[in-house]
């Protein structure tokens, strides 16, 4: 059905009064009139929000790590303190790394829209690339502070300090192997609709863990190397 | 994409292309736009954290301020949370969040605070406080 004979004015119908416009893509298509009538929301638009509702409550998880940082970090049972463990080069090439991985997530999101599959992949990929190395850098600074004795077992800040650091760690691993699984789905099962919502969700989750890491440089390195 | 298509009352997915391809600023520039600023206010952190451009019992709350305006950054260009109706619930989920972490940081913290005060060790005390604990 189109607008022009539901509404009777041809080419203006800015509230969509006449109904769905029966065009391409998704979000839209099927919803009627603007007040709240006309059936639920894409299911993509579903998708995207239960996942966005997932991501807030991970980012309130996270920030119940970050209270406990808050807390913890001047307990350092005569053990080693921030400012003496901390390599802020090293904090500040990680913290180029994944923000520059967002960007290119970002960029690959676009060229999905496009439906670009080749620019799609290259961005994933680099997207990884970035991802792992700061995984890396992460994973190195862990082992050398382990082998100056400073492991979490040894105060209740270095506790308090693999908790929210390794949690978001983790994060990132589990989004690399994501990462890894949408670049195959992608690629043998093509843009179909269920492979673009969960290249949506990666693309959020990617973004989100980005957020995450600019309280953890803040409040882990730069306010524990200040004290 | 037309001009109904862009003034919609419906719901948009967060993170969705489709809108922020629509903006003036949009697309491939709203990423430039957001990684730009987002290098810039990380410079500024880890400058105001290094040096002493900063009075240094400031520099905790410029800190906080930088990473707020960071994490804006990365909600309004790479996530693309805008204040559009179809953002609504979006918002409204984001604010909420906003809230429970809120509660949780600085709840902690002013607990925590006022408990470690509350439990210092007996070698801190003076004499006053120690006989006022063993009445």
């Amino acid at each position: 059905m189109s607008a022009t004979t539901a509404s009777g004015f041809p080419g203006h119908d800015p509230y969509r009064l006449g109904g769905s416009h029966g065009h391409g893509g998704h979000g839209h298509g099927h919803s009627a009139t603007g007040h709240g009538e006309g059936g639920q929301a894409s299911k993509l638009v579903t998708v995207a929000y239960g996942f966005w509702i997932f991501l807030l409550s991970d980012i309130i998880i996270f920030a119940t790590f970050f209270a406990g940082y808050a807390v913890l970090s001047h307990e350092t049972a005569g053990g080693p303190t921030g400012s003496e463990l901390f390599d802020l080069n090293r904090v500040g090439i990680q913290t180029f790394l994944l923000l520059t991985s967002s960007f290119t997530c970002g960029l690959g999101s676009l060229a999905t829209y496009r439906r670009d599959m080749a620019w799609t992949q290259i961005w994933l990929f680099a997207t990884g690339l970035l991802g792992a190395a700061f995984l890396f850098l992460e994973v190195q600074e862990f082992v050398q502070m382990v082998e100056e004795g400073a492991g979490p077992s040894r105060s209740a800040f270095l506790s308090a300090f693999y908790a929210v650091v390794g949690c978001h760690g983790l994060h990132v691993s589990a989004g690399l192997l994501w990462l890894g699984t949408m670049m195959a789905q992608l690629f043998f099962k093509g843009f179909r609709p269920d492979i673009e919502r969960r290249l949506l969700c990666f693309n959020l989750f990617w973004h989100a863990l980005d957020i995450v890491w600019i309280a953890v440089f803040t409040i882990v390195y730069l306010l524990g190397a200040n004290q | 994409m037309t001009q109904t298509e862009t003034t919609d009352q419906n719901d948009a997915a967060p993170g969705a292309e489709e809108i922020n391809v629509a903006e003036s600023g949009g697309g491939f520039r709203a990423y430039l736009i957001g990684y730009g600023l987002a290098l810039l206010l990380t410079a500024a952190s880890f400058y105001a954290a290094q040096s002493d451009f900063i009075y240094a019992p400031a520099i905790i709350s410029a800190l906080v301020v930088l990473a707020i305006a960071q994490m804006g950054v990365h909600l309004v260009f790479f996530l693309h949370i805008t204040t559009g109706p179809d953002n609504t619930n979006n918002v409204i989920a984001l604010a909420f969040g906003v809230m429970v972490v809120g509660l949780v940081v600085l709840g902690s913290i002013w607990i925590m605070g006022h408990l470690h005060e509350n439990t210092m060790p007996r070698e801190n005390m003076t004499r006053e406080e120690m006989l006022q604990m063993q009445r």
